[in-house]
């Protein structure tokens, strides 16, 4: 039994099958990779694992508790955090804010007035904060204005955010499109750096094979809305039925 | 049935102006993206449009008339307007006569060109701004407008007749059947709803049949493709936004008869036909006429005294009852499009 | 101290001391001088500069922090201004009751006008918020006419039934509001050579409640909740998959916001017991707006800038007639005396607002920051010179663009 159990998922959007009857089991403290050419409809069973988007059929399981029908700060607040494929933050705070605002959530739930304190005496998390920036190396720049961070610092910044609450399952969307070579190879470093540290399952999203590779310890490809084969990752790279749903396509 | 028709035919006027403004509205918002709360003002603008050519055809000089005596048993004065003067009375006389019909022409090229500086001048500045930016300058442009107005022609209403023509009411129950007097309806409203149609009809043939309306269809749909294919867009907006104006405009000058112009008639129209744009979905033409009628015919039957009697206070408050509950069931309005000012 | 940190309390000090000697400040010209009509330190413009104040703050608790652009708070105003007048028609003529019942009626009102209208945001919002304040609006002026006074407004009469206090006074008027005893409209003058200053009890207690109202604000921004209110602003998806509800903050920004607006409408029946509909019409709602903006949305100290700014040139300016500027512009030779009297006559008197809608307009365009905005500006070009700027605490200078929260 994994910590995430997709069953039976259907999705259609109008007449276009964009998942059709998704399995997928997730074990605890693994790094479970999803990949597939455009189309193969990663992105809707992201969406669907995190509330976004409801499954016309099938169920969604994680840690024994469905997570169907509820609202995605419901889902963050049983243990599941997500990871943009353009990093979602708090543009208009400093990136110390940004780390505060989570761990706020974490500790008061979705919702608690604070009106009259001030935030900088709340000492256990101003320090919990501190502690996650000097892990992402980004103390430094904790007064800074989060917009005006570089690509790569703004990921690292989400990631902070995310792993702050420490969330038993970590989603991760393309967490490295659109990044430089040497961008990606840090996100790499840090994404291994979680994986040894921490107890925390990953699931990750990608287009880049490096990634992948240097990632996964079992990968589902899906395409055209179904999930081919799941295997390790040594078994994937040679899996005739991959090599044509990805590599014949590409060809 | 003769009380329903009656009360249908008395929203047509006022939707026929809910629709002309709020298809202004709703085009400068799907073309240009632009929330322009300066649009009750342009209104406002095409209704003073109609009074300075009054004014301007009625200008007299006086002569003393040796003939006739005044009450006091002075010469009489005699004001003559110029255009008597020299188009000869008959016609002169025409001409102020009908002066509200004249000021369509005479509107048209001031609309268009109010509404090509105010795009290029002002507004083509907040298309990447936050709409919260664009409602507040342009809501600082209606003050600047309407003040501006208010100096020049003063704060009171100023009367402004229908050609004697079109004076008076006709019996149109009897047109369909009913006694006689149980429907009377002004001729000058049916001219306002016909021209109203003639105007909208207008408005979307040109989109519908001419290229350069396909175009602008197309850059609603997708403003940056269309860009891509190296077309002009902006210069096509910014006439968009001219005819915007004139749309609103005209609606403007015609309504004079039916309300004396006031500078501040403009506001109170813009929040109504807002709401009208708000209901019949952003950025969708079709949508804006539906409610713009839809919302007139409503308001004129919550005006009836035996609704009233059970609702006391339901004709005040109708269309925004309406507009919230359809913001609330169907937040995109009636025909709103998908992905228009969603996150 | 206070529990604000050093620049917020010096900030807080500043705008103690202003409001403590507002009759010397606004008064800055002797009584019989040519200027004298500069002078704004009467009683009746001092207590408007704060309680308009009190409102823009409440507004801008909403709108600053949350980006949320309502365009009917007003209505809540108004709503507050009944309900204190009721409570001085029935109970008794102290004002904290009216200004407490005030605060209680703006706050259900916005609760449930903000229920309903933070389903949708952006533009929306403002269309809803818009309505619903229109539909109150229109309400209080035809069919609540009992409880409202419709056309005429909401007054006392010479048989109240008040329970805690007299109908009448011995000479058979009608009482006036007071704080145990110490009757609002009260003053004393106080003349120094050629200046006169008025100290009046009305205002010191609008000034003692906008402090109080102004503490809490810096409060509200300095918090977690307020720091919340701004992720509202900045990206709402984030926070909602970072765990956070976004409703229940917005909700209670509104309320909070809405109450502000009836303490406001409390304060204003305390210096005059008389509430009318016009108070709730939506550019009143504008109004408030454009004091906001201008002063700097988002900023602790705009909006007071922004009320006292808009307020002073409204009384002014409306002052300012055909006649004055003759007399400013009579050392001019002919002609050109009376040319620049046609340039600024549509500007002055009954035209302020031709004024206004031209300085809100280059705000808007130019300083979308607004006046706090502009000093900061200023300030920078003169730091420049001394030394490279200072890294900005950003805590204190939240971005100042003002968006619709999408």
């Amino acid at each position: 039994m994994g910590i995430l159990e997709v069953k039976d998922v259907n999705k259609n959007f109008g007449g276009l099958k964009a998942l059709s009857d998704v399995n997928l089991s997730v074990r605890e403290n693994s790094v479970h990779a999803i990949i597939g050419p455009n189309g193969a409809g990663k992105s809707t069973l992201l969406n669907c694992l995190v509330g976004k988007l409801i499954p016309d059929t099938g169920s969604v399981m994680f840690d024994g508790q469905s997570v169907l029908g509820r609202k995605p700060h419901e889902i963050n607040q049983m243990g599941i955090s997500r990871v943009f494929q353009t990093p979602e933050i708090f543009g208009d705070l400093t990136v110390f804010e940004n780390v505060m605002i989570p761990c706020f959530a974490s500790r008061d739930g979705a919702f608690r007035m604070h009106a009259y304190e001030h935030m900088m005496q709340e000492d256990d998390i101003v320090e919990t904060a501190e502690r996650m920036l000097a892990d992402v190396k980004m103390l430094d720049k904790r007064h800074m204005h989060a917009a005006s961070l570089s690509r790569g610092d703004k990921r690292r910044l989400e990631m902070a955010m995310c792993l702050v609450q420490r969330p038993q399952l970590l989603l991760l969307d393309e967490p490295t499109a659109g990044m430089s070579r040497a961008d990606t190879n840090n996100t790499i470093d840090l994404l291994k750096e979680i994986r040894d540290k921490r107890d925390i399952t990953m699931v990750i999203i990608e287009h880049d094979m490096h990634v992948v590779f240097s990632l996964a310890e079992r990968i589902t490809v899906l395409a055209q809305g179904t999930p081919l084969v799941e295997d390790t990752p040594e078994n994937i790279k040679g899996h005739p039925k991959v090599r044509e749903a990805y590599l014949g396509e590409a060809a | 049935m003769d009380v329903i028709i009656l009360q249908i035919l008395n929203g047509l006027d006022k939707g026929s102006a809910y629709a002309l403004i709020a298809l202004g509205l709703t085009l400068i918002f799907g073309t240009l993206g632009v929330v322009n709360f300066a649009h009750g003002a342009l209104f406002m603008l095409g209704a003073f449009c109609a009074v300075t050519l009054n004014r301007l055809l009625t200008l007299s000089f006086t002569t003393v008339d040796e003939t006739r005596t005044d009450f006091l048993g002075n010469p009489a004065k005699v004001e003559t307007p110029y255009v008597e003067a020299w188009f000869g009375p008959e016609v002169g006389g025409w001409m102020i006569e009908w002066s509200v019909p004249l000021a369509i022409l005479f509107a048209i090229p001031i609309m268009a060109i109010i509404g090509l500086v105010m795009e290029r001048g002002l507004i083509k500045h907040f298309y990447k701004r936050p709409h919260a930016d664009q409602i507040l300058v342009t809501f600082g442009l209606a003050i600047v407008l309407q003040e501006i107005i208010k100096f020049y022609y003063g704060a009171n209403p100023i009367p402004t007749p229908a050609p004697d023509a079109f004076k008076g009411s006709f019996d149109f129950g009897v047109l369909l059947g009913f006694d006689p007097l149980t429907i009377m309806y002004p001729y000058w409203r049916l001219v306002y709803f016909l021209f109203a149609m003639v105007v909208i009809g207008a408005v979307f043939a040109f989109l519908q049949f001419t290229t350069f309306g396909m175009v602008v269809r197309a850059g609603m749909a997708d403003r940056e493709t269309v860009g891509l294919l190296g077309i002009n867009i902006d210069r096509r907006f910014t006439i968009m936004f001219a005819i915007a104006a004139i749309v609103a405009g005209l609606a403007g000058v015609m309504y004079t008869p039916i309300l004396s112009p006031n500078y501040h008639m403009g506001m109170d129209f813009l929040v109504l036909s807002f709401v009208v744009v708000v209901v019949g979905g952003m950025g969708s033409l079709p949508g804006a006429v539906l409610s713009g009628f839809l919302l007139g015919i409503l308001q004129s039957f919550a005006s009836m005294p035996q609704v009233i009697a059970v609702l006391p206070g339901i004709n005040q408050i109708i269309i925004y009852l309406v507009a919230i509950v359809i913001l609330l069931t169907r937040p995109r309005g009636l025909m709103g499009r998908k992905g228009v000012m969603e996150e | 101290m206070l529990g604000l940190d050093r620049r917020d309390l010096t900030l807080f000090i500043v705008v103690l001391l202003l409001a403590l000697f507002a009759p010397f400040l606004l008064n800055p010209f002797p009584a019989d001088s040519a200027l004298a009509q500069f002078n704004a330190g009467y009683p009746d413009l001092m207590q408007r500069f704060v309680i308009f104040g009190i409102f823009a703050i409440g507004f801008n608790i909403l709108f600053g922090l949350t980006g949320y652009l309502s365009f009917g708070h007003a209505a809540f105003l108004g709503v507050g201004s009944y309900a204190g007048v009721w409570m001085m028609k029935l109970l008794t003529m102290n004002v904290i009751p009216a200004i407490l019942i005030s605060v209680l009626f703006a706050g259900l009102l916005s609760l449930l006008i903000g229920w309903i209208s933070l389903r949708r945001s952006g533009i929306y919002f403002a269309i809803l918020t818009l309505a619903f304040a229109q539909m109150c609006y229109a309400l209080a002026y035809s069919v609540l006419t009992p409880i409202t006074g419709g056309e005429t407004g909401l007054q006392l009469n010479l048989d109240d039934p008040r329970i805690l206090g007299v109908s009448q006074t011995a000479e058979g008027n009608i009482p006036v509001p007071h704080l145990f005893g110490l009757e609002m409209n009260q003053t004393w003058d106080l003349a120094m050579g050629g200046w006169e200053f008025t100290f009046s009890a009305g205002y010191y207690l609008a000034a003692v409640v906008m402090l109080a109202s102004f503490y809490l604000a810096i409060r509200l921004f300095r918090s977690p909740f307020g720091m919340m209110l701004r992720a509202v602003k900045s990206n709402q998806q984030r926070m909602n998959y970072t765990g956070l509800n976004s409703r229940p903050y917005t909700l209670a920004a509104f309320v909070i916001s809405g109450m502000y607006a009836g303490l406001a409408g409390g304060l204003m029946v305390s210096m005059d017991p008389l509430a009318g509909a016009e108070r709730m019409i939506w550019t009143a709602s504008g109004e408030v707006v454009l004091m906001t903006i201008l002063g700097g949305a988002g900023t602790l100290i705009g909006p007071v800038l922004g009320a006292g700014l808009i307020k002073y040139l409204e009384n002014i300016l409306s002052k300012i007639n055909k006649g004055v500027l003759e007399q400013w512009f009579a050392f001019m030779p002919d002609g050109i005396d009376s040319f620049l009297v046609t340039i600024v006559y549509p500007f002055v008197g009954k035209g302020w607002h031709l004024t206004l809608g031209i300085i809100f307009m280059l705000v808007v365009i130019f300083l979308p920051g607004g006046l706090v905005e502009g000093a900061q500006r200023i300030g920078r070009l003169f730091r420049r010179e001394r030394k490279p700027a200072a890294p900005e605490d950003p805590e204190h200078h939240p971005k100042p663009q003002p968006h619709v929260g999408e």
